[in-house]
Parts: structure tokens; sequence; C-alpha cells
């Protein structure tokens, strides 16, 4: 699972209100070389949630984004742009898991693929 | 003398010919889809069938379109083998700039889907999950391109759903019972421009969908079109047409375009086909 799929992911159990981000337990992290593609990162700036991503690349152990969201004139920055490539794309929660905020309810992630499968009070 | 120049003369031309033939038609190179040899299975899970192969046909009469429609996040709901998405991910491979989000209610499809994506070594980001649950809020009208074969087989509604193999044909009450879920959580995740590419049979009543749909907005076109000795399947596209107007709650069709292909020309095709009641 990338970062950007995490951004992306919220629990959805019944009465959670606030079911983002969810909380990641990394396991096992891998890092998988992808095209570098300025014009999607440039699109995808504005309906990411920075801070989600900032925490979550940490916690997968890649500290280089800044906490705060950033301007966006820094998208003109090889640089940046780079960092944001690599911590929303590159980097692969393989084995692990994603923890609902609000109930502490752990969604398991194995070879890569979180399994968000409610119970049936759940839903 | 004469002669062998006059061959020679002869092989020059033809070469010539041949390669501004080939300037003017280049040769056609074949798109690629997923390989049946490669698609990996499992007991459990639903292995490429004629509605998979109607699907990614409706893909490739459309790859040029898909092509220059440049869809950043494209999506399949129910993955299964993994057979469509992959293909999908191969049509678009040379742009190098899309993105990929599969998921299915039954985990082994989703392990399987991950060995073809991997045999084919294209990537997408898997979810086991209920349609597109945990993606519904932040996902919500980014997705360029979504891909759906749904379980569409009319059955008992107590079929419907579970995690085993059966959940992959079983659709209730005239095979409607989980494709009237999905339609509501594409025109969510769809994005302004987003195309929608579903499989139905005819006993799901696709005209009555398309009209559904239309009264959300969408416009519809019949791709594909296929009857086997069991089946009759069509992949309809559903796109938001800015020509639609609600008026109260009824959708009106502007005859700005005025194309006999339009909305007339569908729903006499469809009602042809729908004998449901
Ligand atoms: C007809 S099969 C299509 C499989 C594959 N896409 C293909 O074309 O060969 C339908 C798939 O949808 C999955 N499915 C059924 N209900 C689902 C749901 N509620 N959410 C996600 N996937 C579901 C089934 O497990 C099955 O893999």
């Amino acid at each position: 699972m990338r970062l950007l799929t995490h951004n992306m992911l919220s629990s959805n159990i019944k009465g959670v209100i606030n079911g983002f981000p969810l909380r990641i337990e990394a396991e096992r992290v891998v890092e998988k070389q992808v095209d570098f593609n300025p014009d999607f990162l440039k699109n995808m700036f504005s309906k990411i949630d920075w801070k989600a991503l900032a925490d979550a690349s940490k916690i997968m152990g890649y500290p280089e984004l800044p906490d705060e969201l950033p301007d966006s004139s820094l998208l003109d920055s090889d640089e940046f742009l780079h960092k944001f490539h690599h911590a929303l794309l590159e980097l692969h929660l393989e084995e692990g898991a994603l923890v609902c905020p609000e109930t502490g309810r752990r969604f398991p992630v194995n070879k890569g693929i979180p399994n968000m499968l409610l119970h049936e009070d759940e839903v | 003398m004469l002669a062998s120049n006059l061959s020679s003369y002869m092989v020059i031309l033809a070469v010539l010919s041949l390669f501004s033939y080939f300037t003017i038609f280049p040769p056609k190179m074949a798109s690629r889809i997923a390989q049946i040899r490669l698609v990996s299975s499992h007991p459990q899970v639903y292995e490429p069938c004629d509605d998979s192969f109607a699907l990614v046909d409706a893909l490739l009469a459309d790859r040029k379109k898909l092509l220059d429609h440049r869809p950043a996040i494209c999506m399949e709901v129910g993955s299964g083998s993994g057979y469509v998405i992959t293909s999908l991910a191969l049509i678009l491979q040379e742009m190098k700039t899309s993105y990929y989000f599969a998921t299915d209610i039954n985990p082994h499809a989703v392990r399987v889907t991950h060995e073809t994506l991997e045999a084919h070594g294209v990537h997408a980001e898997l979810l086991t999950t209920n349609i597109a649950a945990g993606l519904e809020k932040r996902l919500a009208g980014l997705v360029d391109v979504m891909v759906v074969n749904p379980p569409y087989v009319p059955t008992p509604e107590e079929e419907v759903g579970g995690d085993g193999i059966a959940a992959a044909w079983a659709g209730g009450e005239n095979g409607r019972s989980v494709i009237d879920k999905i339609l509501p959580i594409a025109d969510n995740l769809l994005s302004e421009k987003g195309w929608l590419y579903m499989l139905f049979l005819a006993a799901n009543d696709p005209l009555q969908i398309c009209l559904q749909m239309r009264d959300k907005g969408y416009a519809a076109k019949i791709v594909v079109q296929r009857a086997t000795e069991e089946e009759s399947l069509h992949v309809i596209k559903f796109w938001r047409d800015s020509d639609i107007r609600m008026e109260g709650n009824e959708a009106v069709a502007t005859a700005k375009n005025g194309s006999p292909r339009g909305w007339e020309f569908l729903l006499s095709q469809l009602s042809r086909l729908s004998f449901r009641r």
C-alpha cells in the first residue's frame, strides 16, 4: 500500500465521525521505484491531506517532508517534488496495520493489501 | 546488363514504396492486454470469462479515446482474477501517467489480482473491501475511469455477498442487488470528466439503469454488445453530460448536438433488449 492510498482511506465503522487519518503500524516497509510524474503531483497537491502524508511518511522512515502544508510555490522546486513523489508513491506498507483513530479498530495489511472489510456489527 | 540494371532499379523502387507505405500506414501496434497464461487463479476466484472479455474488448475499442482522456486515477470494483485492471493498465501503459486502484470483497481475489498484475509488470493499489468502502470520503470526485464487471446473475437474495465464489455472480433479484449499490458509489467517486464502463445482462434491465443514470446527469452509450449461448451482454459507458439539464425532478436532454446517436437511439436500442416485465 502506497501512502497515496493511505491518504485516501478512512475508517467507516458505524458511528465513527472522523475516521481519518488511519494510524499506521508499520512492520515492514518496502521502497519501489516509480516513474516521476510532476503533473500528477501538482494535480494531487491540493487533494492530499498534507499533515497525514507528512506524519505517515515519518512513521514509514522518511522524515523529509515539511510538517506544515507547504506553500504551493514549492511545486516549482524539483527537489521538493522528488520528496513528495517518494513519500506519496514509492514507500509501500507491506506488513502492518491501519488503526481507526476513533475506535482503535485495527485493519490488517498483509502483502501490501489492507483489509477494510467490516464485521456485521460494525456496518 | 540492361536487364540487371532494371531489376536492381525495381528492387530499389519496391523498397522505397514499402518504406513510404509504412510511413503513411505504420504497422498497427497490437495493444497489449493481459495474457491468459499469466492470469493467476484460485478455486474461490472467478476466472476470466465471456463477460470479462467483453469488458476488455470495450476498453480496447475505446483505446484511443482513453489515451486522449489521460486519466490520472483509474479504478476497478470487483477485480476477481485481475484480468480487467491488468489489461487497462497495459492499454494505458505508454502514457505512464495513470494510477490504479482495485477492490474486491473476496480476499482470495485480491491476492490473485496482485499476482496477475505482478506477472505483467504493472501495479495497482489493492483493497479488500465492500465496493469502495473506506475510499468514499477522500477519493470522491477523483476517479477518471471506473470499470466494473459486477455480480449480475439473477439469484435468490440470500446468495448475494459472502466471501466465496458465489459472490462473483450472485446478483439477487434481476441481478440488480450489487449493481444498484455500486451505481451511486460510482457517481460519488467519478471526477467531473469521469467515465464508467459497466457490464450488464439484458435481464438487469439496462434501459432502466440508463434512465436512472440520466436522472443523475449521465449520458450513456453501448460500447460492446454480445450474445453468447447463455447470456446477452452489454458494456455501457456513462459520462457526465452537460447537455442533460435537470428540470424539476426530470432530466431533459437538450438537443444541442442533435445527433441520431443520442438518447433516442440508445433508448430504442435498449428497449428492444429489455424484456423484463
Ligand atoms: C463477475 S466477477 C468479475 C471478476 C473480474 N473483474 C472479471 O471481469 O473477470 C465479479 C467480482 O466482483 C466481486 N464482488 C462481488 N460483490 C462485491 C462487492 N460488494 N464489493 C467488491 N467486490 C465484489 C466478486 O468477488 C468477483 O470477483
